[in-house]
């Protein structure tokens, strides 16, 4: 049986590790997707195919390799980060990085390529050219991020491995519902369910609200002939 | 002002483009015709500096673009498309959206966006997102958008070729007088010999990726330089 103040404590950390990853995942998923959709250099395609395999990585999978990776006779055992929420923030970066890294590839490609060109002649730098970009596609980003975060608020199998589901200061909703569900507590791993999914959907539709915004004028009116 | 010597352009690999010589003056409109995929748009694309040539190069006011900054470069010119290709905000902004580039101080950027949006009629449209416009209104956005720059060089890719033909009657005829009033000097890509003859001081053909003949219109029409000309300006609906 878990009480009020642990329930507290584990959605704090959910909601903590699982929003650090899905900003570390940002900041490197945004330029290293926006670098593969604009530039023209050797061996692109075969590097988008690697993200877009990395996008369907298997949690277990990410997991063990940065448990072995962080594992104390491991090549980072020195940092001591193994079962600790950094381990879990790592390993759910790895997660979603490629998640919002290919989505990022896909939605700058999906655009009109003479948009570049066009902000260009414009007289804008490279740097106002890839801002004015994003802010162009500012939708699917979004939709980039709410995967990405997605991706990882849901797992369990790399938190479990490399967080090692330690009372008070690793356990997560998803490692905590496991393990409530294993000694039989059918009704405190539906209940933490509950509070994740319903977690997960306050998160989504906020973000959805700020995606939506900006198509609210456009919706509005329709276009004129 | 511009003189381009030797050029070849390739693209996919292919030769796209080439051009022994040709002078672009300043205050001129030239207009560049020929066949759909003869190289037109490859001519402002290199006089944009947005393609890099094989071999020979554009000169600028004396100085070979190679030689110069590509953004210092591009500040001095403005690009038309084909499509408007406007962004996702008010008119007003898509205007500013070139001044906002080079950090043009704000109290500068009102009075500059406004002079052209009243010189282009469209004060209606001034806070209405782009979605909301129709083909001849985001065109004449896309003019003022150019315009307001002020540019040493104006290029203008077919600007109005999806528009409907009274709609591209009138932008040209506002297009007309615009250069003559302002006296910029550019460059218009059409398909359409009557539309380069009443906007330009003198046309360009250029067939299969090569210059055929620089002059002016009652010249080419009368003279073509070669076979390939001719049989361009015989193709053309009369």
């Amino acid at each position: 049986m878990l009480f009020d103040s642990e329930i507290i404590q584990i959605t704090f950390l959910s909601l903590q590790v699982s929003a650090i990853a899905t900003i570390v995942s940002l900041l490197i998923g945004l330029p290293l997707g926006t670098w593969l959709a604009l530039g023209s250099f050797r061996g692109r395609s075969f590097f988008l195919s690697i993200i877009n395999t990395g996008m369907a990585l298997p949690p277990v999978v990410v997991g063990l390799v940065v448990a072995i990776t962080l594992w104390r006779s491991g090549p980072l055992g020195d940092l001591h980060l193994i079962y600790t929420p950094v381990a879990i923030i790592i390993a759910q970066t790895v997660i979603a990085a490629p998640v919002v890294t290919g989505l990022t590839a896909a939605a700058l490609e999906a655009m009109d390529p003479r948009l570049q060109q066009q902000l260009l002649g414009l007289g804008a730098s490279r740097p106002q050219m890839v801002w004015y970009l994003w802010r162009e596609a500012r939708l699917p980003l979004l939709a980039a991020l709410m995967a990405g975060f997605g991706s990882v608020i849901s797992e369990v199998g790399a938190s479990m491995m490399v967080g090692g589901n330690i009372r008070g200061q690793t356990r997560v909703l998803t490692t905590a519902i496991v393990l409530e569900t294993s000694k039989g507590e059918f009704g405190t791993a539906l209940a933490l369910s509950t509070l994740l999914l319903v977690l997960t959907y306050l998160i989504n539709l906020a973000l959805t609200w700020i995606q939506q915004r900006g198509r609210k004028a456009d919706w509005q009116s329709s276009p004129r002939k | 002002m511009i003189e381009i010597r030797n050029l070849l352009i390739q693209r996919n690999g292919r030769d796209a483009l080439k051009i022994d010589s040709l002078e672009i003056h300043r205050g001129e409109t030239l207009a560049v015709v020929g066949p759909n995929g003869s190289g037109k748009s490859t001519l402002l694309l290199a006089l944009a500096r947005l393609l890099k040539p094989a071999s020979g190069e554009v000169v600028f006011d004396g100085k070979s673009l190679s030689r110069l900054d590509d953004l210092e470069y591009r500040r001095k010119i403005s690009f038309v498309f084909q499509d408007p290709l406007l962004l996702d905000m008010t008119v007003e902004q898509n205007i500013a959206l070139g001044l906002k580039f080079r950090k043009t101080p704000k109290e500068e950027v009102h009075p500059r966006v406004w002079k052209w949006i009243k010189h282009l009629g469209i004060e209606s449209l001034a806070k209405r997102r782009a979605g909301q416009l129709s083909g001849g209104e985001a065109q004449r956005v896309s003019l003022a958008r150019a315009f307001v720059l002020e540019p040493e060089l104006l290029l203008l890719d077919e600007p109005f070729s999806s528009l409907d033909p009274p709609t591209r009657a009138k932008m040209l005829e506002d297009l007309s007088a615009l250069l003559a009033e302002d006296h910029r000097t550019a460059v218009f890509v059409t398909h359409n010999l009557n539309e380069a003859a009443k906007l330009s001081h003198r046309i360009a053909v250029i067939v299969g990726g090569m210059l055929r003949q620089v002059g002016p219109a009652r010249q080419i029409k009368a003279k073509p330089a070669d076979e390939a000309v001719a049989a361009f300006l015989h193709e053309l609906p009369r």
